[in-house]
């Protein structure tokens, strides 16, 4: 018999998920409050006794993988030059890493943009710039700003290579924990994301986890542990590929309601789907995730709130709800627990509202331009119009008995060309949240993490046929 | 290495003389940044300011460049490109126009150099290599 262990250390809740390789499957899930006051060893006991309670026994565990997204998780400063290339590609980096993206910069940084960086509480800022070879006049410029503001945050540089020696200059004189990397965009519109994606998982590891305590757990299991949304993120690669004779389920996109942020991940190049569109700006990954932070249905309900539209404000006066002061509610009381039948509705509005803004934003943007030839379009960002699967997780749609409600306002249901969000697909949900579990499971053993999610995702409707 | 972005600008389709020039440009040693077919003026601004570029040379073939390439030296200004070299060239006007007249108009418009129809790229290399050195 093996036992594995595999666990996330969220910024609420620590979650187990224990998986018994011998019988191919798992064998329990628990899950156990937590804040970040706690020691976040409270937190993981109690998860592990209820977790027994569950058994009916106690067990030995042969391996631990965990993951982890406490504290809010990792909150970074993607720095660029122009907005539409080096700046996109540090954003997309950084929430390719698992990363939230606190704050933005473009073109040469200001004495003021440094105040803000000290003022947010970043994690980890992300330096790019100019394609390698390309500027050096404004790169340098942000080197020096970032080097005498004598920061305490950890830099990356991933920005013009001709520079990669001053940087590592200017940051080792001036004391500050730094990194140099590949170019995140080496080559106009050519994105790459691994060097610095890499090194963010090790400062990650050496930093993010220690300062969190998790490391107190981890010397105990001496595995590796990922940002929860990368091994998400791996976990949604494996169910789209598949490997080797156990075929996937195709293009897909996950939606990940919380109470502080929505994510979005597709699994798709998001190509064209008409012969007038023609593609624009940087290349977009297969695997890409997004994150909303203004989006949510309990720290961010006021966010939620401002995407609902008119109608459906209309709609909710009509059954006496008052969505306005429901949002601020819960913002002001993240702990909320729904009850009544109203209850349940407010949470279903927000979490659609989270779902459409959320889905709306990832996908890309159609333009219209007048040609000689007629009309065409600039296609900018993924198309999900070949997305054929959508799957929801999160507790607002787990838990909810509207799954199908919310999970539809991920697809668009007008003829509306300029809408790239996915048409007709099937709709399932994680609903023992396991996907982290399989990220983590997958770098140990992801034929066994791939036929697990494919026998719990559960499907729902079926809008394909 | 001099960097060169090119491309062709508006909603013109002609890409066989954009690969010419990409191809003649770098066996000369030019590091060449292609923007490729159909792009805005600030699809070339956004490539040379990222890539370090010492000239835009944009091509057009479909005769409504001069619509398309108003206000191009302005943006590049207001970009902080102020020392841009921009080169302009190809079928940049609509019907047969006195050359002598539309290259005072593209110069007008803050381009440093115009080429007529079918000037052949080897024979601008000279000039460029005069405008932003080897």
């Amino acid at each position: 018999m093996q036992n594995i262990l595999l666990v996330d250390f969220g910024s609420t809740f620590t979650k187990l998920c224990a998986v018994d390789l011998e019988k191919q499957d798992i064998i329990g899930t628990s899950k156990s409050f937590s804040t970040v006051e706690q020691d976040i060893r409270d937190g993981f006991e109690n998860a592990l006794d209820e977790l027994y309670i569950k058994l009916g026994k106690k067990i030995t565990f042969d391996q631990m993988i965990a993951c982890s997204s406490a504290a809010g998780g990792l909150k970074m400063a993607a720095i660029g030059l122009v907005p539409e290339l080096t700046v996109e590609a540090s954003k997309r980096t950084c929430m390719g890493a698992g990363a939230k993206v606190d704050l933005v910069f473009s073109y040469k940084l200001t004495q003021e943009d440094i105040n803000i960086i000290k003022n947010n509480n970043i994690d980890i800022i992300l330096l790019s710039g100019g394609t390698d070879g390309g500027n050096t006049e404004m790169v340098q410029h942000n080197i020096e700003v970032l080097g005498n503001a004598k920061l305490t945050i950890p830099i990356i540089y991933a920005g013009n290579k001709a520079l990669d020696s001053y940087a590592e200059e200017i940051f080792s004189k001036n004391g500050i924990e730094y990194y140099i990397t590949e170019n995140v965009m080496s080559k106009l519109n050519i994105l790459n994301m691994k060097g610095a994606k890499e090194t963010i998982h090790q400062i990650f590891l050496k930093r993010i986890v220690s300062a969190k305590g998790i490391n107190k757990i981890e010397r105990k299991m001496g595995k590796v542990i990922l940002p929860t949304p990368e091994a998400v993120l791996r976990a949604c690669d494996l169910l789209s590929h598949g490997l080797l004779d156990e075929p996937g389920i195709g293009e897909l996109i996950l939606v990940d309601v919380g109470g502080a942020t929505t994510d979005v991940y597709s699994m798709t190049f998001g190509y064209p789907t008409r012969i007038d569109v023609m593609m624009k700006g940087l290349t977009e990954p297969y695997q890409k995730r997004t994150v909303e932070g203004d989006l949510g249905v309990r720290y961010s309900a006021e966010g939620a709130f401002k995407q609902v539209d008119e109608e459906t404000l209309l709609a909710l006066k009509q059954k006496g709800i008052n969505l306005k002061t429901e949002a601020r509610k819960r913002f002001l009381n993240p702990e909320f627990v729904p009850k009544t039948e109203l209850d349940y509705l407010v949470d279903k509005a927000l979490s659609e509202s989270c779902v459409e803004a959320s889905v709306k934003r990832h996908a890309g943007k159609l333009e219209p331009y007048y040609t000689s030839l007629g009309m065409v379009y600039y296609q900018t960002g993924k198309s999900l119009l070949r997305v054929t699967s959508i799957i929801g997780t999160g507790g607002p749609i787990i838990n909810s008995s509207y799954q199908k409600e919310i999970l539809m306002k991920a697809s668009s249901t007008y003829q509306d060309i300029f809408d790239l969000r996915p048409k007709n697909a099937s709709y399932y949900i994680d609903s023992d949240y396991i996907l982290y579990a399989m990220g983590l499971l997958s770098t140990i053993n992801p034929l066994l993490a791939l036929k697990i999610m494919k026998k719990r995702i559960k499907l729902i409707t079926d809008d394909t046929k | 290495m001099k960097t060169i972005v090119i491309g062709v600008i508006g909603a013109d389709v002609h890409a066989v003389g954009n690969k010419i020039i990409d191809y003649t440009l770098t066996k000369e040693g030019f590091n060449v940044v292609n923007v490729g077919v159909l792009s805005t003026q600030e699809d070339f601004i956004n490539a040379a300011i990222e890539s370090g570029a010492s000239m835009i040379l944009i091509s057009s073939l479909y005769g409504h460049g001069e619509l398309d390439c108003r206000g191009m030296r302005e943006k590049c200004i207001e970009s902080g490109l102020d020392n841009i070299i921009l080169y302009v060239g190809g079928n940049i006007v609509v019907g047969k126009q006195d050359f002598t007249e539309v290259e005072a108009r593209f110069k007008q418009m803050g381009f440093n150099r115009v080429f007529p129809p079918s000037t052949p790229i080897e024979t601008v290399i000279p000039q460029i290599k005069a405008d932003i050195g080897a």
